[in-house]
């Protein structure tokens, strides 16, 4: 009976160990993807806005999509965001709940300045 | 006999059971924390309202486009970025009850903050001395509130740092320990992500 139960344990830790743990701290690999994703995704809007040769608007949407993925890659292979484990998953809702609130605060409010100022401008 | 295995099995069963109490209770301490980082999350949205609010408002002074210097910038960005992948290899170490490879590259990574700190105070001394300081217009003082509170979360970071390479080197990686350092890591990551939004919208839509 006991040496069942300890059978038991150590398979259910090492389970875990395998499964869970790596997904939720990462390892080498994940942090080097995610270093040399980081790096390119840098290194572009900079090097656009530096020596580009492009309109204002190409440029402005680029460097704001190379921003959004980066940082959606910073979440996935830094900060371990993931729906797969049950921690990884109360993390990511509460970082998009964040990110809604984010977008009504901010988003909301930029866009209603910038028309009021346009039509007491104009 | 049977009354001593039950006994034993018993015992195990608790020991799991507290053992899965405590790890849950690890758990909690760094989902805590990232609780704590969604709400800095919505500080920085607003200071980074205000700087879009505000950016425009030079009263006849500097702009963006005068005085960002985006090599300068980059090479900022760049200690940033190496100092996320170096953090992250010290957990790595400190997982593995690495010690001396946890406190390397904790070490490393320490470095690599305090050089973009030095850089962020060097620019803002070059800027104040050149009379562009907070107090000149309604972008400068934008700028500086919005650049200047993620400097103040770096500092902070690298104090917190320092703690925990003397907590780590003194007591070694109980568990206890790597959940803090979990959260430091947390901390510095999401610092990062922040540099992203604060490099895109302050210095390369300035510059543009």
């Amino acid at each position: 009976m006991a040496h069942q139960g300890s059978h038991t344990a150590a398979h259910a830790e090492s389970a875990h160990n395998n499964g869970a743990h790596a997904q939720d701290h990462g390892d080498v690999k994940t942090y080097l993807i995610g270093f040399v994703l980081s790096v390119i995704l840098t290194v572009i809007p900079f090097w656009m806005v530096m020596e580009g040769d492009f309109s204002k608007v190409t440029t402005l949407w680029s460097i704001v999509i190379f921003a959004l993925v980066q940082i959606w890659v910073h979440l996935k292979y830094f900060l371990h965001l993931n729906f797969v484990t049950e921690d990884g998953r109360a993390s990511t809702i509460s970082f998009l709940f964040s990110a809604l609130i984010i977008f009504m605060v901010v988003g909301l409010s930029i866009w209603i300045i910038y028309e009021s100022n346009a039509m007491m401008m104009y | 006999m049977s009354a001593l295995a039950n006994d034993i099995a018993t015992d195990m069963a608790h020991d799991i059971h507290e053992e899965h109490e405590h790890e849950h209770h690890e758990n909690n301490t760094v989902f805590g924390f990232w609780l704590y980082l969604m709400t800095d999350c919505l500080l920085f949205a607003s200071f980074f309202a205000t700087y879009a609010v505000l950016f425009m408002n030079t009263a006849g002074g500097v702009s963006g486009k005068d005085i960002f210097e985006l090599n300068f910038v980059a090479v900022e960005t760049a200690a940033l970025l190496v100092s996320s992948i170096t953090f992250g290899f010290a957990m790595i170490c400190a997982h593995k009850q690495n010690k001396s490879g946890a406190l390397a590259w904790l070490a490393i990574t320490w470095v690599l903050g305090a050089t973009f700190i030095g850089m962020e105070v060097y620019e803002f001394h070059h800027l104040i001395v050149h009379g562009n300081g907070p107090q000149e217009s309604a972008f400068l003082t934008a700028f500086f509130s919005l650049v200047g509170l993620h400097g103040i979360h770096v500092t902070s970071g690298l104090i917190w740092m320092t703690i925990l390479f003397i907590e780590v080197s003194r007591r070694g990686l109980p568990e206890k320990t790597v959940t803090r350092l979990s959260c430091l890591s947390l901390f510095w990551h999401f610092l990062d992500i922040v540099w992203i939004c604060v490099f895109t919208v302050v210095y390369l839509m300035g510059a543009m």
